[in-house]
């Protein structure tokens, strides 16, 4: 089809409009045909609200395996590097190496989710061709950058005692864009139409901080001597803390877009994690926290508490993306409260 | 430039996802039934650039008369098509069909002017034309599918089997040698229109008045706003129902909109838990 043109005589080739006009043909009718027989509707027709069912979003397509639990283990390395940090400064050595082993063990098994996910590793270094704040895998992915070797460093040094004012550095260095690591992870599945995630913004990277502290304070609990694991007791209280306070925040400010993270399957995962961190928390803060056997115990409750909490949020989303119902309500929602 | 997509003109032919598979040669999604209607591609993705939505509705579009009564048959009814088989609304084993339409529409890419697959994009495979609208360099995508829940109309989608994202280029190749896109120079109704937006939007305007001074009150143009959540949509539409009953999303909004606040809140949150080791370590006296 051509394009209107406008010249000195005036508009030419311009584009005939449209004359036809729904239901106009036809309009003849035979006198005194009933228009309609039998007795009139009482019932309203049900609304069509959706196309047959079908999802108005995609799906994000990443494998639940790779992303929530790149999700996991990016906030229990950066949990542990903050863990770390504090225990080398108050004079507590091995729970110091055992945060800053397991900080480097989670980044590098997350990274390898991460370029899992991509499918070559090749394609991880186009990561790094742009810096892209309104990206926020770009930013992460410079944060990754950031804070990876500094964990890598804080390990190696640790372990072999070489090079001590460096990791030093390296550990101070790893506490803070750990911080960075644990919280960004949020905003990566905050920044999508994803209803579930997008609507929950305000509240995801305090869950996920409160997630990724008590994480790394049940590899604490785990890994080091029960002599050295108060720090880490007080940091499972504090993380659950944070973790169900944000989480019930952010239920109660969803309203009924909150019910993907109550039903089915990241219902349950959600209700596992809520359990279990709870027993962790309080197991730590007892008595019987303080055995060996029992320190485990609560240390391993934490890590698997966290673990399906990141894998509860993920499925939440992907329910609420597949079901047309929660994006409708959410924009319509928007539209009513004239934000 | 951009499309307008008059679906109260659309015949369902699919001519133009069938022109777009071959311009851009498009791989097939698969032979598969969806068993919901005359629809089988279902929705857009990665191999459908162009898909037809067909909605069966009970619900009166106007009184469509094939005149038949008036020919030559006389009185015969040939297919219980006449004015009088579809007033009487029952067909022989007594069953209610009452008033019937059909919606037909065309959907493609939006061509979000701010576009949040473009944002989110790590790699920025991602970029604006010169005609603004929004395409993928296949050679940089890395597969990361990040795009594909940012997208508020759920377009872009990621090919199974090498993981890359594609989706319409509004015939990147053909507008730049001066062609219009191939769907719209499939489209045998004029149900799909290429050119400048503001002129579409004039267009647009016309056609929407004009449908609703002969009663067809539903008719609303979707997308044409530059003001909207996504400052508008470089391909709009004419529909004449909700969007959602067409399967898009009644207010999308760029999911960038909201990032700087995500950024301060996470910049809390990264405090908050500093501050909270930081604390631990204050008031835990002793090693043990």
């Amino acid at each position: 089809m051509s394009e209107a043109e406008v010249t000195r005589e005036g508009v030419r080739r311009q584009r005939p409009g449209r004359d036809a006009v729904p239901g106009a043909e036809g309009r003849r009718r035979r006198p005194g045909r009933r228009r309609r027989r039998g007795e009139p509707t009482v019932v309203p027709e049900a609304e069509f609200g959706s196309y047959y069912g079908r999802p108005i979003i995609k799906p994000p397509t990443w494998k639940a395996a790779d992303i929530a639990g790149y999700l996991f283990l990016g906030g229990l390395a950066g949990g542990s590097s903050a863990l770390a940090a504090g225990a080398e400064l108050t004079g507590r050595p091995a729970l110091a190496r055992a945060a800053k082993i397991g900080a480097l063990g989670a980044i590098s098994l997350s990274t390898a989710a991460l370029i899992h996910d991509l499918g070559r590793p090749g394609r991880f270094v186009n990561m790094l061709r742009v810096f892209k704040p309104t990206s926020p895998m770009s930013v992460g992915s410079w944060i990754l950058l950031g804070y990876g070797p500094a964990a890598g460093v804080a390990a190696v040094t640790d372990a072999t005692g070489l090079f001590r004012r460096a990791g030093r550095a390296a550990t101070g260095w790893s506490a803070l864009s750990g911080a960075a690591v644990t919280c960004y992870t949020a905003v990566l599945i905050a920044d999508t139409a994803v209803p579930a995630w997008h609507e929950a913004y305000r509240e995801l990277p305090f869950v996920f901080a409160g997630s990724g502290a008590a994480s790394a304070a049940g590899l604490g609990l785990l890994a080091a001597p029960v002599c050295e694991a108060a720090p880490a007791r007080g940091a499972a209280l504090f993380g659950a803390a944070l973790e169900l306070a944000a989480e019930r925040r952010m239920e109660r400010r969803l309203g009924p877009l909150a019910e993907p993270y109550r039903a089915g399957r990241a219902g349950l995962l959600m209700r596992a994690a809520k359990v279990l961190t709870i027993a962790g928390a309080a197991g730590a803060a007892l008595p019987a926290g303080r055995s060996r056997a029992g320190a485990a115990l609560c240390g391993a409750a934490l890590l698997a508490g966290s673990a399906c909490l990141r894998f509860g949020i993920f499925e939440a989303g992907r329910v609420s993306a597949t079901d047309p119902h929660y994006t409708v309500l959410a924009q319509r929602s928007d539209r009513k409260a004239g934000r | 430039m951009g499309f307008f997509t008059d679906t109260s003109v659309c015949i369902g032919c699919k001519a133009c996802e069938v022109a777009c598979k071959e311009w851009n040669a498009l791989p097939e999604d698969g032979l598969t039934f969806t068993g919901m209607s005359y629809d089988n591609t279902g929705g857009l993705g990665a191999n459908s650039w162009r898909h037809v939505a067909f909605i069966e509705q009970r619900k009166p579009l106007g009184f469509q008369d094939p005149g038949l009564e008036y020919g030559d048959y006389g009185d015969v009814d040939l297919l219980g098509l006449t004015a009088e088989a579809a007033a009487a609304g029952q067909t022989a084993n007594g069953e209610d069909r009452g008033e019937f339409r059909w919606l037909m529409a065309s959907d493609v890419c939006k061509h979000c002017t701010h576009a949040a697959c473009l944002d989110v994009c790590p790699t920025g495979s991602l970029f604006r034309t010169e005609y603004g609208t929004v395409v993928v360099q296949e050679d940089i995508c890395n597969g990361c599918g990040y795009c594909v829940p940012a997208c508020p109309y759920g377009v872009i989608d990621q090919r199974q089997d090498d993981g890359r994202v594609w989706k319409c280029t509004l015939c990147y190749d053909r507008v730049s040698d001066g062609m219009e896109p191939a769907c719209a120079k499939a489209c045998p109704t004029d149900s799909i229109q290429y050119g400048p937006l503001d002129e579409l939007r004039e267009r647009a305007a016309r056609r929407v008045e004009r449908l609703h001074e002969a009663g067809v009150e539903d008719a609303r143009l979707y997308g044409h706003d530059p003001g909207d959540g996504v400052g508008g949509d470089g391909a709009f539409f004419l529909l004449l129902d909700e969007p959602e009953v067409y399967g898009l999303p009644p207010d999308p909004v760029v999911t960038t909109r909201d990032l700087p606040s995500m950024w301060r809140h996470a910049g809390a949150a990264a405090l908050t838990l500093l501050g909270g080791i930081a604390t631990v370590y204050a008031t835990t006296r002793g090693r043990r």
